[in-house]
């Protein structure tokens, strides 16, 4: 138990279980604070999403529109951890998102590319945005967590005026993909059959988890991913010995956005949602990733059941009772848990704490035994 | 032309506000990014006192409870950063984002839980002042003039005071440069820590209320404050963490904030045929411009983002 509760791997799983069930009874009792009559009924339906339906189809069905819509977010994480652990707070990774949306749709839509082509156009239009914040923050030691947010809000007007051109004529959204270009709909491979059909369900979702597959190799395999990450830890000793480390802060940045990017392509390619030209905040789905990554603990594989649980309460938050409450209540409870993510740091340092008195007593118990021992013998010799 | 004025003025007003309230925060050694957020929960503190105070109040009692209002709700937000960044050492940008996405979610969901109580059928989250308004506006030949404005004059002289010519100002600088060295000569660097941020959330929620009161008469508390507490940090940066260039540096935001707001009654500027969105993104750019060329030479406080350890003296 002990040996188990030392292990770096428990001790971060832990953390994040204690994250997620102080987020949740936090959010309870807000739920409690509006309305107490229906507040567990209604925490009950965030933590159930699709398993509100009763029906075994059903239930595929709406886990399929969950994966969609999960596999996007997990980009985006993948985009936060990458930047994080060469020490860069990439909070870009929203414009990023937003970026290969419109780099996707617009290809999509406008000059009716092909599905693959049109994501390594948002691949491209993701990295083009971090480019920016890497270029920054290497030769103008600008902080990427402001110039992030300034290109947050940039890429979005941006992106609204350029899909503007290929919106519906009477809506403000985007062209459907189904009608107006099927080739550039990311094909299913058969998945769909799996989920009753749910023609949502494509290849993006095996394409995120090989994603984050590769993102564990490069960062623990490789001489890139050392350096990289040697260049986080201390950017002056990473000069020294010999690391072209503003080679290397631009490079994580251009690679944190080409994933946010692509993470763009996987939601809109899919024809899950249509781009809306009069939204006027930035998609929370890059912030939600900040979300997914640190209740990983920074860990690609722990990022992709992170960004599962993330996207579970957040489509959960639209089963709610709507008469007493509103769906960004889930909103609120991934909030908080990053909130609680920042406290990561010390439950770790506390069950440290914990382990080191434990032992200290057994010690001093020890002694004392042996003590006891001994004067036992003393006693004895004396008889 | 006296529309623009005003709007520069009152957009000035919000971006020194808040500006302050970081440069306090960050020279007792804390980054505050989660000003945006405490905008956001200083405006609901204030927007709520609007809709529940009776209106046959007297305009200057409303002034003074609705910043009343504004500020508590601020400060009592802005504790949250400091006890995790502070007392439990935490990631100060993780933090600061995480409280950004609380802000907007929280106050979403409480003025959706107030309006649907209300009323079933709303289920907005939009809530309107147009009456409590008045008591802020004094109109003179077309100019609006916004008590906030005077405020923020008031905040700045107060804060360049008690930042240089108080032994409190001074003591909480040295918290930001050089904790270690403050804390050997019996300063207490919790303690200064705590009084900054709390600081910060004081005038990052009078802030908040200030831009709500702005121009418009409702707010969709949706939308949070739509970047405006990052412009405010890049507006500090650029004023190099010192209370008069801060000043400087947004009524220059303010200006490029309100053309966004009123070039339509510009006719050469509606005559170059550019797009509203490049008016919208204007801030944005600039802000990203003038970054570029200030930060290289920056002067933070040196302590700044590191938490204090005393074992580490």
């Amino acid at each position: 138990m002990k040996k188990l509760l030392k292990n770096e791997g428990v001790q971060s799983l832990l953390a994040s279980l204690l994250c997620i069930i102080l987020g949740l009874v936090i959010g309870y009792i807000v739920l409690l604070f509006i309305n107490p009559s229906g507040a567990f009924d209604a925490i009950i339906d965030v933590i159930k999403n699709f398993f509100n339906y009763s029906k075994s189809a059903l239930q595929m069905k709406n886990l399929g529109n969950t994966l969609a819509k999960t596999a996007p977010l997990l980009m985006c994480a993948l985009s936060v951890l990458f930047c994080y652990k060469v020490g860069l707070f990439n909070i870009g990774a929203a414009g990023q998102y937003v970026a290969g949306a419109c780099a996707s749709l617009y290809a999509a839509l406008a000059w009716g590319w092909g599905w693959l082509p049109c994501l390594l156009f948002a691949v491209a239009a993701g990295a083009l945005l971090s480019l920016i914040v890497g270029l920054l923050k290497a030769y103008f030691n600008v902080n990427e967590v402001i110039s992030g947010i300034m290109l947050n809000w940039i890429g979005l007007y941006t992106t609204n005026m350029i899909l503007n051109n290929v919106k519906e004529t009477t809506s403000p959204y985007t062209l459907h993909l189904s009608s107006a270009n099927p080739s550039a709909i990311l094909p299913s491979m058969g998945l769909d059959k799996l989920f009753t059909n749910n023609k949502y369900v494509s290849i993006a979702i095996p394409l995120a988890i090989l994603a984050a597959i590769l993102i564990m190799i490069v960062l623990d395999k490789t001489k890139l991913g050392f350096e990289l990450k040697a260049t986080g830890f201390n950017k002056n000793a990473a000069k020294y010995s010999g690391m072209a480390e503003k080679r290397n802060i631009i490079l994580t940045l251009v690679i944190g956005g080409a994933l946010a990017g692509m993470g763009g392509a996987l939601m809109y390619l899919t024809d899950y949602e249509q781009w809306m030209c009069t939204v006027s905040s930035v998609p929370g789905m890059g912030f939600n990733g900040i979300a997914a990554a640190f209740l990983g603990g920074l860990n690609p594989i722990g990022t992709i059941f992170a960004s599962y649980f993330i996207q579970h309460i957040t489509s959960g938050g639209a089963y709610v009772d709507k008469t007493m409450y509103c769906s960004q209540i889930s909103d609120l409870i991934s909030s908080l848990i990053i909130y609680l993510c920042g406290f990561v740091f010390f439950i770790k340092y506390a069950i440290n704490l914990y382990l080191a008195r434990h032992e200290s007593k057994k010690d001093t118990r020890f002694t004392e035994k042996e003590l006891s021992e001994v004067k036992a013998k003393e006693g004895g010799d004396a008889e | 032309m006296t529309l623009l004025l005003q709007y520069t003025l009152i957009f000035a007003s919000v971006l020194m506000l808040v500006a302050l309230g970081g440069c306090y925060s960050e020279h007792s050694g804390v980054i505050n990014l989660g000003l945006e957020g405490i905008m956001v929960i200083g405006a609901l503190g204030g927007a709520l006192m609007m809709r529940y105070l009776p209106s046959t109040l007297s305009p200057v009692l409303m002034v003074i409870l609705v910043i009343l209002g504004a500020v508590l709700f601020g400060v009592g937000y802005s504790s949250l950063l400091a006890f995790a960044c502070i007392n439990l050492k935490a990631d100060q940008t993780i933090v600061g984002t995480a409280l950004n996405m609380l802000g907007t979610a929280a106050a979403t969901v409480i003025v959706k839980a107030i309006n649907t109580a209300a009323n079933p059928d709303d289920v907005s989250s939009t809530i309107s002042y147009v009456q409590p308004k008045r008591a802020f506006i004094i109109n003179i030949n077309g100019f609006e003039f916004n008590w906030f404005m005077l405020i923020a004059v008031v905040v700045l002289v107060i804060a360049y005071v008690v930042l240089y010519k108080t032994k409190f100002g001074l003591r909480m600088m040295a918290c930001g440069e050089h904790p270690q060295a403050a804390n050997s000569v019996g300063i207490s660097v919790y303690k200064m820590r705590w009084a900054g941020v709390l600081i910060s959330g004081a005038f990052g929620g009078l802030g908040g209320i200030c831009y709500i009161l702005a121009g418009v008469s409702e707010w969709k508390f949706e939308n949070g404050v739509a970047g405006f507490g990052f412009l405010a940090l890049a507006v500090m940066i650029f004023g190099q963490w010192k209370p008069l260039r801060i000043a400087l540096a947004a009524l220059l935001f303010g200006f490029f904030r309100a053309l966004s707001n009123v070039y339509v009654g510009f006719d050469f500027l509606l005559a170059l045929n550019i797009p509203s969105a490049v008016y919208n993104m204007m801030p944005y750019i600039i802000s990203l411009l003038v970054l570029a060329f200030t930060s290289k030479k920056s002067r933070a406080p040196k302590a700044e983002g590191i938490p204090y350890d005393k074992s580490m003296r």
